[in-house]
């Protein structure tokens, strides 16, 4: 059996059933939310068939930009803390025995199978009065009654690290785990301590790694809708929460289309400068 | 040594950072009064019963679970003739189709929501049990597509080769030693995508959130019009079907490998 | 009857020729050994042979049946592969098994055949155990037995013993050729290794850059070799540039080496010397004057290194035949003229 180029239409036959249903159920819903987004609301269905630009032109009030200026923000954010966490824990996993690497990863790929809502609801009791963390500050007497640490940005800000960092950390497993030992052994022998050798040797020859990751994150960080909800207040509200919010609560479709639009052109640019610094990365 | 001490530490840290919560729910989950207290007051397994009693969580249990082992299915059906097809043919142009089954997976949740909300509005099938299967299972197809590739391209050549040379046609080559070889593979394609799609809130909220509820849905709804120690209960069981899930797949397979650790890229 | 005939043969990728214009015809249960270094063709002939690849021309035939156009699963085949290919989801048992069960061959008899593969092979007891337990050596009998299961018309290896260590070599060759003799079916093996082919090999095939070169008994490779590449890639040699002079005598490096001369009208050819024959004595006469530059004394054999007229040339000789030399020492070098081999070409 040689794989080859396929010579007969019956050939085909096995991609027949998965692009169809690939076609049908992606591209052209896809593409039924790009059409969406130019029409015009209908406050009794779902929307009226037309062509306008309203729910583009909707983007430039100060509102729309300010919450556009938050989500970005708030992603550059939960990027850079989860690398910065899970960068040296998942370089320091991979010289581990491989039970322990097995363990902590059947531990991760748990969490973050997790729900958002899980998470969220996780989160606000930790953080709650009743049964928060403050209770065990004060049962040890360093705080003198217990208080609520939500709704607020740092609540928003943890609860997104904590989704984000198992996606960080098996998405920098990979490159880690392959990085040539000898690397590393050479700069010891050369005299550098473990933890400068990190910094100067495993750092550097994993940077496109690390930006490629970075932008993984923020991307998945663009698209938590529930945690600000959950754990914020409307002032903490991101894009995502936005479309989630126009598209079911105020019913106007085609504006919830155009912000979706507009995310995945945000996002495709961002996957398409991490595949362009992959690129780079094995051209090296 | 003071560097093995360092990283003690901070594996320690991190450990305390993904358990706090989940321990925090585990103790909610035990209170003996309808009370989300911690550490908890009294101990009550009720509330883990309550899932299976209470008419309206079970329904929503059974609503999951039922959605999550169709969705799965229908995602490996079509994971594994796509995966088949790009391994066995030279075809440069279909990988068209793996970045497609790939895309819904990279983008943010919100977008392939809202667009399966905009096609099931516009073709009239919203609120239809079904709609959600088909969703998630476009939504999940990354994931088996991953894994079967992954299982394709560990395929030594040498052993397709060997098969034929001892008489067996392409069919006979597939069945006895591809299906073999790929099973651990479309397995944990179908466990990954079961996992994730019991627990995905807001597609099938998009979907399906007015006609019915899945535990998530259910979970986000009880978080708004009152909280019960139940939803700790169902949080706990997710995160130990999850932890049950992929414990099995590291058992019986090798779960470094799947995640990347040897063996060549997923291209 | 032949047992393999290759007509024309050529595989082209692209613009490079891997196999150009191969014909050998191999009478049935002979056992071939295609020869040569890295890149010369052979794994893509064995491979066209298998069916693994298409040639772009030419014919290939198993005993007088034409199958260039046959696919590999009905061409009748044993092969064994470099990675032995054995498949790790089936025992030893189920491995030998393979080619029976997709045959639809009743259990008893997969059974039977088995058990009495596995004692041809010395591994009786083997069948339940899982391939990855076994080690280097078990597993490359299992994948010959595979191989042999169905009593093949052409028995096919490549590299088959590359992975074993060398010791363990050496016996599987011989315990390989055995087997062959035993069931007097037509093999063909691919080996870079010329100690190999010399071992088991009815006729040695030496290939280089896609052609054959050469296509004899590994004595007759060794003793006469039809040109420098041959003669340089079977074991050691001294290829020496040869004249003819005025009255007729082939000159060696300025002196004329009696009883030997060239083709008439050959003005310049090589020689070839293999180690063991040249003969060293004092300076003198008669004899190519060098300087020793290392001796390598390997305790079976002592390798003198003799530089002469910017040559460097090599003499082999036993312990017992001891030269008197240490580097330093003018030595005189014999090349007795039945042993030289003039390479034309």
């Amino acid at each position: 059996m040689r794989r080859e180029a396929p010579n007969s239409l019956a050939d085909y036959g096995p991609l027949l059933y998965p692009a169809v249903m690939l076609v049908v159920f992606f591209v052209v819903p896809f593409s039924t939310m790009i059409a969406v987004s130019f029409f015009k609301r209908d406050p009794a269905g779902f929307y009226k068939t037309d062509f306008v630009l309203d729910n583009y032109a909707r983007f430039l009030t100060t509102f729309f930009g300010s919450v556009l200026g938050f989500s970005l923000m708030l992603a550059v954010l939960v990027a850079i803390c989860c690398v910065a966490i899970a960068f040296p824990f998942t370089y320091l996993l991979t010289k581990c025995s491989r039970k322990v690497q097995t363990v902590w990863l059947v531990c991760l790929l748990s969490v973050l199978s997790l729900s958002e809502v899980i998470i969220g609801f996780s989160w606000s009791t930790l953080f709650s009065r009743t049964a928060g963390v403050t209770n065990l500050l004060v049962a040890i007497g360093l705080m003198s009654e217990p208080q609520a640490l939500l709704p607020g940005f740092g609540a928003v800000l943890t609860g997104m690290v904590y989704q984000a960092l198992p996606y960080t950390i098996l998405v920098l497993y990979p490159a880690l785990v392959r990085l040539d030992p000898t690397l590393l052994e050479a700069a010891r022998t050369l005299g550098s301590s473990p933890v400068r050798a990190f910094f100067n040797v495993v750092t550097p020859a994993l940077r496109n790694t690390l930006v490629a990751t970075l932008i993984m994150v923020f991307v998945f960080a663009l698209g938590s809708y529930l945690l600000p909800q959950i754990l914020g207040r409307p002032q903490h509200w991101t894009l995502s929460v936005l479309i989630t919010d126009q598209a079911i609560y105020q019913s106007n479709m085609p504006f919830a289309a155009a912000m979706a639009v507009f995310l995945v052109l945000i996002s495709l640019a961002l996957v398409g400068l991490t595949l362009l610094v992959g690129r780079k990365e094995n051209a090296a | 040594m003071m560097q093995n001490w360092l990283r003690r530490l901070y594996f320690g840290v991190v450990a305390l950072f993904i358990a706090a919560p989940l321990v925090v729910v585990l103790g909610v989950s035990v209170n003996q009064k309808q009370d989300l207290t911690f550490p908890p007051k009294g101990f009550s397994l009720a509330w883990y019963s309550q899932i299976f009693t209470d008419p309206e969580w079970r329904s929503a249990l059974i609503a999951s679970l039922l959605l999550a082992l169709s969705s799965a299915a229908i995602a490996v059906s079509v994971a594994l003739p796509l995966s088949w097809f790009l391994w066995r043919r030279k075809a440069p142009w279909a990988r068209i189709f793996q970045l497609l089954g790939v895309a819904p997976f990279i983008l943010p949740p919100v977008i392939t929501a809202l667009g399966f909300l905009t096609f099931w509005a516009t073709t009239g099938f919203y609120g239809q049990p079904w709609t959600a299967a088909i969703s998630h299972a476009i939504f999940f197809v990354t994931l088996p597509l991953v894994t079967l590739s992954l299982g394709f391209a560990s395929i030594d050549n040498s052993l397709v080769e060997a098969a034929s040379t001892m008489g067996a046609d392409d069919r006979t080559v597939a069945r006895t030693v591809v299906l073999p070889l790929i099973l651990p593979y479309l397995v944990s394609g179908y466990a990954f995508a079961f996992v994730l799609s019991l627990n995905e809130y807001i597609i099938a909220y998009m979907t399906i959130g007015f006609t019915m509820e899945t535990l998530p849905i259910k979970i986000f709804n009880a978080l708004r019009y009152g909280y019960t120690p139940t939803m700790a209960a169902v949080s706990v069981f997710f995160v130990a079907l999850a932890a049950l899930v992929f414990g099995l797949i590291a058992k019986f397979g090798d779960i470094r490998k799947l995640l990347g650790a040897m063996g060549s890229e997923v291209r | 009857m032949s047992g393999l005939s290759l007509n024309d043969v050529t595989k082209e990728f692209g613009n490079f020729k891997a196999v150009d214009r191969v014909a050998l015809n191999v009478p049935h249960g002979t056992f071939v050994c295609l020869l040569g270094p890295s890149g010369c063709g052979k794994t893509t002939l064995l491979r066209m042979i298998a069916g693994l690849e298409e040639p772009t021309s030419g014919s290939i035939a198993i005993d007088d049946d034409d199958i260039t156009k046959v696919p590999t699963h009905k061409r009748d085949l044993g092969m064994v592969f470099q990675s032995l290919a054995l498949f790790p989801h089936l025992s030893v048992g189920e491995n030998i098994a393979y080619p029976l069960r997709i045959r639809g061959r009743s259990k008893d008899e997969q059974a039977r055949r088995v058990d009495e593969l596995l004692k041809l092979i010395h591994l009786t007891g083997f069948a339940d155990r899982p391939v990855a337990k076994l080690s280097g050596g078990q597993r490359q009998r299992v994948a010959i037995a595979r191989a042999l299961a169905l009593s093949p018309r052409l028995f096919l290896l490549d590299e088959p013993l590359s992975a074993l260590d060398a010791k363990l070599r050496e016996a599987m060759q011989v315990e390989l050729r055995q087997l062959q003799q035993k069931l007097g079916i037509t093999t063909i093996v691919v080996t870079h290794d010329q100690r190999e082919a010399m071992t088991m090999a009815d006729l040695v095939v030496v290939m280089g850059e896609g052609r054959i070169r050469q296509a004899a008994a590994p004595v007759e490779i060794y003793r006469k070799p039809a040109d420098a590449f041959v003669a340089d890639f079977i074991g050691m040699t001294n290829l020496l540039p040869v004249e003819a002079d005025g009255a007729g005598r082939a000159v060696v490096l300025g002196t004329a080496v009696p009883g030997l001369s060239l083709s008439a009208g050959v003005k310049k050819a090589q020689i070839s010397v293999r180690p063991e024959d040249v003969r060293l004595t004092a300076p003198g006469d008669g004899a190519i004057s060098g300087t020793v530059t290392f001796v390598r004394d390997l305790g079976g054999t002592i390798e003198t290194f003799v530089e002469a007229g910017g040559r460097t040339i090599v003499a082999v000789a036993t312990p017992r035949e001891r030269p008197n030399v240490v580097a330093g020492s003018p030595v005189g070098i014999v090349l007795p003229a039945e042993s030289c081999v003039v390479l034309e070409k």
